[in-house]
C-alpha cells in the first residue's frame, strides 16, 4: 500500500501543471500568417501565444460577426476550474495519504478517478459548447455573412481535436503540457489503484 | 587662348579613352556570363538575401536597401528629401529633421553611407551617410529603418569626404570638398588663394547613437574629396584625399589639375582628442542645426546651435602631415590590416599605395620635403609602399576582399580590377558596364570584409534594359569574387544616383528588426491609443482631431465644426499591433501629402480647408478587405458659422 499511495499522490499532485501550463492550444494559420496566431487556453484564462495575438484574432473575427475573446471575468469557467482542479487535487493527495497509512481501501483511489473522469468529461463538453457558441452566435450586423452550399450560415468552431479548414485559416486544436501532465497523472492514480489492489489482495492471501 | 587649347586637347582625350574602353568592354560582353549565374543570384520566393546592401540615393537625398545576392529592392528609406511615400518631410513630427540653418531644405544628395563598428567590425547597429550640398550628416536606426537623426555641418561646402566612421565608431567625420571662407565672408573670389580654408569637422558619437561635434580642423583650402579611418595599428589616424592644391578659383577642370601630386593628408585624431580634452582650440561663432528624431514620443526637434571649436593643426604638434600623391587622387582607402593606405589618382593608370609604418618612420626621421601652409609635407619616396601600374584609365576607388586582394574601380576604362596587396600586381579585371564609379564588398570598410560578393555602382545605363526615355535609373552590377577571377552574376536598376553603398550579411540585422510600435509605449502628445480617446478640440482657428485607425475604420469618421480658415491638424494613431498592418490617411485638398502610420505610431499632417461643404477622406494602404470602405467625411462651415465642433463614429458620439 506504500507504493500505490505515493504513487496517488504523485498522480494528483501533476493535476497542479494546470496552474502553470496551457490546458488547451488553438492556432490559426494562413498564407499571410506566416507566424500562426495562437492562443493557449488556461484554466483560469486565455492568453495570446504572442503577446498581441488576441487583439489580432479579435480583428480579424470582427469581420464575421464574432466575439472577442472572453476575460476571466466574463467567463465563470475561468472562475471555478481553478477551484475545482485545486479541490480534486488535495482530494487525491488526501486519499493517498490515508492509503498510505492503510486507513482506507485502495478502491477510493479508483473512486477519485471516476469522479475526476466525470469532471473531465464535463469540462471537455462546456468547451465544446463555448467553442460552438464562439463559432456560431454572431452578430447579426456581421460584415460577412457566408453560407454553405445548403444556404445554412457557416459556423466557424474551431475543432474540440485535431485541425480544421475555416474559410481561409486553418484551426488547430490540440491539448498542452497542461493537459498532458493532468492525463499522465490519472493514469497514475489507476496504477496506484491497480499496484495497491494487488498488494491488498496478497496480504490477504 | 592657351587654356582653349589644353582644353580641346582634354576633350579629344577624353572622347577617345572612353570610346576605347568601350571597344574593349563590349567585345566581352557575352560571355562575360558564366551559364549558372542565374542560380547563384536566384533567392527563391519567401526566402531571403543573404546580405543587406544598402546603396546611397545620391540626388534622390535618400538611401535605398537592397537584398544581395537577388539585387531586388527592399525599401527606400527617405533621410534627406522629403518622401510622400510615407509623409517624411511633410508630416508635423518629420519636418524638423529638414530643419537647416539656411532653412527648410526639402533635398538634398546622399553620398557615403558607412555602418558604425565595434573594434573595426560591423556591428549593424546604426548607418550614417552625408548629404553633399547644404552639409548634413544623419544617422538611420537599423532597427527601424528610420532616420533618427540630422546634424548640419556649420563653416563647410560639399560634404563630400564623409561620413567615414572610426572603428569603434568614435567619431564620424565630415569633410568639405569645397574650400571656402572660413568662416564665411564677402571676399573676392580671386582672392581664394590662401584665404579660403578647408575645414574638417570631428562629431563625436554616443553610446546611443547622438552626435555632437567635437571640433573642427582649420585646414588650407585645398579640396578634401574623400577619406578613410586608420585600423588595427593605424587606428587613431584620418586620411583624407585633396586634389586643387594650386588652389584654383576658376576653370578647376584644368587649372586644378596642374600639379602632378597633390597630397593626402594624414590626420592624428586622437592626438587632436587630447589637446581638445585639455582645452585646446577656439570657440567660434557657427549657426547649425541639430534634429534628433524621439521614438517614444515620435517626434523630431531641432536645436539651434552656434557655436563650434576650431582647432589649428599647426598648433598640434605631430597632428597633421601631407604625403604627396600623384594625379589628383580620388578615392582614399584603407586596407583591413590598416596598413596600406590606396590614393587613386583619378587622372592616371597608376595606384599609389602608402605604408602606414614608413609613414611613421618618416614623421620619426623627419623625412620632410618642406611645407604646405606650415604642415610638414613627407617624401614622397619614403611613405611609398608600391604602385600598382597600369591598372587601368582613371582609378577611382578601392575595397577588399580580406583575403589580401583589393578591387579598384576605373572610370575611364570602366572596369573593374583585381590586385595583390604587397605584390602590387594585377590579378584580373572585368568591365563594367558602364562607367564605374564606387564598388562595395560588404564589410569592404572594416577590418573584417566579407569577400564573397562585390557590387560595381555604375553612372551610365544606356542599353542594359529596356529603355525608359531619356532619363534612365542608374545601374549596379553584382561580381562573384569568391574564386581566383571575379564573375559577373547580375545587374540591376538602382534609384537615384547609386552614389556609394555599404553591405552586412543579414543575420547582423534581421533579428533585431522592429516588427511594430507598442501602443503602450507611444509617448506622441496627441496620441488616441484608443478609439475612446479619440475626440476634436479646437485652439482659436487650430483644431485638433485626435484620431486613430485600425482595420477597417478610422474613428472619429464624422467631423463637424471645422471652418474655413481653420488649420486642422490630424493626429493620427494606428491602433494596429500587428507586423506589417499600416494604415494611409489622405484629405482632399490638403498641401502636404498623405500620412503613412505604422502599427502603434501616431502622425500628423496639417489641412487648411478653403472651401465649405463635406469632403472626404480616407486610408491609402491597402489594409484589408475592407479598405475601399475605410473613409469618413469632414463638414466644413462658413468663416462665421456656428456648427459646434462634434465627432463622431457609427453616428454615435464618442467620450
Ligand atoms: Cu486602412
Amino acid at each position: 500500500m506504500k507504493k500505490s499511495g505515493i504513487l496517488m499522490i504523485i498522480g494528483s499532485a501533476l493535476l497542479l501543471g494546470l496552474f502553470i501550463y496551457p490546458l488547451w492550444n488553438i492556432q490559426l494559420e494562413a498564407p499571410q500568417y506566416p507566424d500562426p496566431l495562437g492562443m493557449n487556453i488556461y484554466i483560469n484564462g486565455i492568453q495570446g501565444e504572442e503577446e498581441f495575438d488576441i487583439q489580432n484574432i479579435d480583428g480579424i473575427n470582427h469581420y464575421i460577426g464574432m466575439k472577442k475573446i472572453p476575460t476571466p471575468a466574463e467567463m465563470w469557467e475561468f472562475n471555478t476550474f481553478p477551484i475545482v482542479i485545486g479541490g480534486m487535487a488535495a482530494l487525491g493527495a488526501l486519499l493517498g495519504i490515508l492509503g498510505f497509512f492503510r486507513i482506507i481501501h485502495p478502491n477510493w483511489f479508483l473512486g477519485w478517478l471516476i469522479l475526476m473522469t466525470f469532471l473531465g468529461i464535463l469540462g471537455m463538453m462546456d468547451f465544446n459548447n463555448w467553442l460552438t457558441d464562439y463559432g456560431t452566435d454572431l452578430d447579426p450586423k456581421a460584415i460577412m455573412k457566408l453560407t454553405d452550399s445548403e444556404g445554412n450560415p457557416l459556423s466557424y468552431k474551431p475543432p474540440l481535436l485535431g485541425s480544421q479548414k475555416i474559410l481561409n485559416f486553418t484551426a488547430h486544436s490540440y491539448p498542452r503540457a497542461g493537459a498532458y501532465l493532468m492525463f499522465v497523472g490519472m493514469l497514475l492514480t489507476l496504477v496506484a489503484w491497480w499496484i495497491g489492489k494487488k498488494a491488498n489482495e496478497t496480504m490477504a492471501k | 587662348m592657351k587654356n582653349i587649347f589644353k582644353i580641346a586637347v582634354l576633350g579629344v582625350l577624353g572622347l577617345f579613352i572612353q570610346s576605347c574602353g568601350n571597344d574593349e568592354s563590349s567585345g566581352e560582353k557575352s560571355g562575360a556570363i558564366t551559364s549558372n549565374a542565374a542560380e547563384r543570384v536566384y533567392v527563391a520566393p519567401g526566402e531571403h538575401d543573404e546580405y543587406y546592401a544598402f546603396l546611397s540615393g545620391g540626388y534622390s537625398g535618400n538611401l535605398t536597401v537592397y537584398g544581395l545576392p537577388s539585387g531586388r529592392m527592399l525599401k527606400e528609406i527617405p533621410v534627406f528629401s522629403q518622401f510622400p511615400t510615407n509623409g517624411y518631410g511633410y508630416s508635423e513630427e518629420t519636418v524638423p529633421m529638414l530643419n537647416t540653418s539656411f532653412g527648410f531644405v526639402p533635398w538634398g544628395d546622399s553620398h557615403h553611407p558607412d555602418i558604425s563598428q565595434t573594434e573595426g567590425e560591423l556591428d549593424g547597429r546604426w548607418i550614417f551617410i552625408n548629404e553633399n550640398n547644404t552639409p548634413r550628416i544623419a544617422r538611420i536606426s537599423l532597427e527601424t529603418f528610420e532616420t533618427e537623426e540630422i546634424i548640419e555641418i556649420p563653416h563647410s561646402a560639399g560634404n563630400h569626404s564623409s561620413s567615414f566612421i572610426t572603428e569603434n565608431t568614435e567619431y564620424v567625420v565630415a569633410g568639405t570638398r569645397f574650400s571656402v571662407p572660413y568662416p564665411q565672408e564677402d571676399m573676392a573670389i580671386d582672392q581664394m588663394k590662401g584665404n579660403f580654408k578647408g575645414p574638417l569637422t570631428f562629431i563625436a558619437v554616443g553610446e546611443d547613437g547622438r552626435m555632437n561635434i567635437d571640433f573642427q580642423l582649420k585646414m588650407p583650402g585645398f579640396n578634401y574629396d574623400l577619406s578613410h579611418p586608420g585600423r588595427g595599428d593605424s587606428h587613431g589616424w584620418f586620411f583624407f584625399t585633396t586634389y586643387n592644391t594650386e588652389e584654383a578659383h576658376t576653370m578647376q577642370e584644368v587649372n586644378a589639375s596642374q600639379n602632378d601630386k597633390d597630397f593626402i593628408a594624414a590626420v592624428n585624431w586622437k592626438k587632436i582628442q587630447e589637446y581638445v580634452e585639455n582645452g585646446g582650440g577656439e570657440e567660434i561663432a557657427a549657426e547649425y542645426a541639430h534634429n534628433v528624431f524621439d521614438h517614444s514620443t515620435q517626434a523630431a526637434t531641432t536645436t539651434m546651435k552656434n557655436k563650434v571649436l576650431t582647432v589649428d593643426p599647426r598648433e598640434v604638434e605631430g597632428a597633421v602631415y601631407f604625403m604627396p600623391t600623384p594625379k589628383s587622387p580620388h578615392g582614399c582607402d584603407v586596407d583591413p590590416s590598416g596598413e596600406y593606405i590606396v590614393g587613386n589618382g583619378k587622372l592616371s593608370t597608376d595606384l599609389t599605395v602608402h605604408s602606414f609604418s614608413k609613414m611613421l618612420k618618416a614623421i620619426e626621421n623627419k623625412d620632410f620635403d618642406g611645407d604646405a601652409y606650415g604642415i610638414p609635407i613627407l617624401n614622397f619616396d619614403s611613405t611609398l609602399a608600391g604602385t600598382v601600374k597600369e591598372g587601368g584609365l582613371g582609378p577611382l576607388h578601392t575595397e577588399f576582399d580580406g583575403k589580401g586582394n583589393a578591387y579598384t574601380t576605373f572610370f575611364i576604362s570602366s572596369e573593374v580590377v583585381k590586385w595583390k596587396l604587397g605584390t602590387w600586381e594585377v590579378l584580373d579585371r572585368q568591365p563594367s558596364y558602364y562607367s564605374v564609379g564606387h564598388l562595395m564588398i560588404p564589410g569592404g570598410n572594416s577590418r573584417e570584409p566579407y569577400g564573397k560578393y562585390m557590387i560595381s555602382m555604375n553612372k551610365i545605363t544606356k542599353d542594359r534594359y529596356l529603355p525608359t526615355g531619356p532619363e534612365l535609373e542608374h545601374s549596379a552590377q553584382l561580381y562573384d569574387i569568391s574564386g581566383e577571377k571575379m564573375e559577373l552574376l547580375l545587374d540591376f536598376p538602382t534609384h537615384g544616383e547609386p552614389h556609394y553603398a555599404a553591405g552586412i550579411p543579414a543575420e547582423k540585422i534581421k533579428s533585431q528588426s522592429k516588427k511594430i510600435y507598442r501602443l503602450d509605449e507611444n509617448e506622441h502628445e496627441y496620441a488616441a491609443t484608443s478609439e475612446s480617446e479619440t475626440k476634436m478640440e479646437r485652439d482659436g482657428n487650430e483644431v485638433h482631431v485626435y484620431m486613430t485607425t485600425v482595420r477597417s475604420h478610422f474613428s472619429p469618421d464624422n467631423l463637424e465644426g471645422i471652418k474655413v480658415g481653420d488649420k486642422v491638424f490630424f493626429h493620427v494613431t494606428n491602433l494596429e499591433q500587428d507586423f506589417d498592418v499600416p494604415h494611409g490617411f489622405a484629405m482632399i485638398g490638403a498641401n502636404t501629402s498623405e500620412l503613412l502610420i505604422m502599427p502603434g505610431q501616431t502622425k500628423t499632417i496639417t489641412w487648411e480647408p478653403k472651401k465649405e461643404g463635406v469632403w472626404p477622406f480616407y486610408c491609402t494602404d491597402f489594409c484589408s478587405a475592407l479598405h475601399q470602405e475605410m473613409q469618413g467625411y469632414v463638414r466644413v462651415s462658413g468663416q462665421n458659422s456656428n456648427v459646434p465642433l462634434k465627432w463622431t463614429l457609427d453616428d454615435e458620439e464618442i467620450n
